[in-house]
């Protein structure tokens, strides 16, 4: 399934300053390893040592959060959006 | 790991005898120059402002305080900004009311209301906040502002980017009150109103940050942003005699403004403008949008986001970017956090107003309400010198008292008529006034 990736501008330096990237995966943890084939590196950054995703990082598709769909097994469809976002934001 | 990297910027700041040396992680303790950037770009963790405390313990005393400008900017040494002149729009010093009639009816013995409902220009606390970010955005170079925001911080984005002259984007969900939207418009912004909740809000403008080089000031430049709310913080402790209180009771949405009170009082103590002391920190939230409360209760040190619903909507943040750090600090100064109702929220609006003659908001109504809970659950000891912060001003969310508070009693220019009005304000209940004729 090929799905768009929005990068946030600390991760753009992986991605040659691309803000939007192309990728294919059928959920979010073959997401991960997808993007890292691609842009070796950017799955350290996004996950800690033991796997997890990062406690500061947000994952959505089209718009949600996946802690309200399925973590990081939500299954992605082609044409999907999802957006990486640094939980760090607003108030 | 430690990332220092030249900058010119810095090197500016020094030159104006600013006391803010960079950024560094919270979580990781990287250190990154004072540039329009938040997080950590190796582990994504908030960046902190940094200061050098031992040049700031020589060149601040009470005094100099206090020959300062009756504004934010007496505390400018405490905050990340390098200009001469920053921009001064009045923010700041407002009201620490001590409250005895609010405090007689709750049982407690000393209670202060710090009054930020009349802050200027806006009439909140993030004139605080934008007022800090917006002279740190023209340090930066940059000439158009933006945010996310639940109202107040869009008016308060848009007043200052107009009296500063940046251009100003601003973006708010599509549900906010009249008053927030109309008190955001009055200055000519361009105003994107968004349909979904704040955290869609949010997330949206994270993504606008990522291919405009606008300065947002609760994105890119939240460092800065954030520490003018420390000035909450110092304000109490000038106008309670250069004293700490003993117990703080404040709203929390991000849980920002919970954490930088107590930063702005831990570097009070540190530079020695106070004596130390024991402060219990208290959050208060709406039962409708109440994670960080949540996660309090269950003794969790993570956040599980909501989807908010309450009519409280300036703090209605499902997925609050401080939340734990807030949780840390009441666990360690053993206060509590608690949520009420909206219906608790509306009579905690009016408690204050009827007592203490302050209109606030419902963000104000959720800490009046919350105060009263922690009171009557033992958790606030009466002899304790208690601040509640007000953080809103309720002209701007009058729909949610609207169908409360009753109606005036219509009459005709005949002293009778108003002899009869009187009466029957005497013996009926106020709601009941708008379904009689006089």
């Amino acid at each position: 399934m090929t799905v768009k990736v929005l990068v946030p501008t600390p991760l753009q330096k992986f991605t040659k300053d691309q803000a939007t990237v192309e990728c294919t995966a059928g959920t979010i943890v073959e997401l991960l390893d997808s993007l890292d084939a691609q842009f070796p590196g950017i799955k350290a950054r996004l996950c800690d040592d033991s796997g997890n995703l990062r406690r500061f990082i947000n994952f959505y598709v089209n718009s949600e959060d996946i802690r309200f769909l399925e973590g990081k097994d939500t299954p992605l469809a082609a044409g999907d959006e999802v957006s990486i976002v640094p939980a760090v934001a607003g108030g | 790991m430690t990332q220092v990297l030249p900058s010119p910027t810095r090197d500016a700041a020094r030159s104006t005898a600013a006391t803010f040396t960079g950024l560094k992680c919270k979580e990781c303790g990287a250190e990154y120059e004072a540039k329009a950037t938040h997080v950590c770009e190796l582990c994504f963790g908030p960046l902190e402002v940094m200061y050098d405390y031992s040049a700031l313990s020589k060149m601040v005393t009470r005094e100099s305080i206090e020959a300062g400008p009756h504004s934010i900017w007496r505390y400018r040494s405490f905050l990340p900004v390098a200009s001469e002149n920053p921009i001064d729009v009045g923010t700041g010093m407002t009201p620490l009311l001590k409250a005895n009639r609010l405090a007689r009816r709750l049982g407690l013995k000393h209670l202060y209301i710090k009054n930020d409902a009349v802050n200027m220009p806006t009439l909140s606390f993030k004139d605080r906040v934008v007022s800090v970010a917006l002279t740190r955005a023209r340090e930066l170079g940059f000439t158009t502002v933006s945010c996310a925001s639940t109202g107040n911080l869009a008016n308060s984005t848009a007043a200052i980017a107009a009296h500063a002259g940046l251009e100003c984007c601003v973006f708010i969900p599509s549900d906010l009150e009249a008053g927030k939207v109309l008190g955001t418009l009055i200055y000519n912004p361009t105003l994107m109103a968004v349909h979904g909740n704040y955290d869609q809000v949010n997330r949206l403008c994270s993504e606008v940050a990522n291919t405009h080089g606008w300065g947002f000031v609760n994105i890119n430049l939240r460092p800065y942003y954030s520490e003018g709310s420390k000035t909450l913080g110092y304000e109490v402790a000038e106008q309670l005699g250069w004293k700490l209180p003993d117990h703080i009771v404040a709203p929390l949405a991000s849980g920002s403004l919970f954490t930088k009170i107590y930063k702005g009082f831990q570097e009070f103590i540190k530079v020695g403008l106070v004596e130390e002391k024991a402060v219990r920190f208290s959050g208060a939230q709406a039962e409708g949008c109440s994670p960080i409360a949540q996660a309090f209760r269950d003794g969790r040190d993570f956040i599980t986001p909501v989807k908010p619903s309450t009519i409280a909507k300036s703090i209605a943040i499902g997925n609050p970017a401080d939340g734990v750090y807030a949780i840390d600090i009441a666990n360690k100064t053993n206060g509590n956090i608690e949520s009420v109702t909206d219906a608790e929220i509306i009579d905690g609006m009016k408690l204050l107003a009827e007592t203490e003659g302050i209109f606030t908001e419902t963000a104000g109504g959720t800490t009046i309400a919350t105060l009263k809970k922690l009171v009557e659950a033992g958790k606030i000891d009466p002899n304790e010198t208690t601040v509640a912060y007000i953080t809103g001003n309720g002209l701007k969310t009058q729909e949610a008292v609207q169908g409360y508070i009753g109606e005036p009693l219509t009459i005709e220019p005949k002293l009778d008529s108003f002899e009869r009005a009187l009466e029957r304000a005497k013996t009926l209940d106020r709601l009941e006034w708008q379904q009689v004729l006089v």
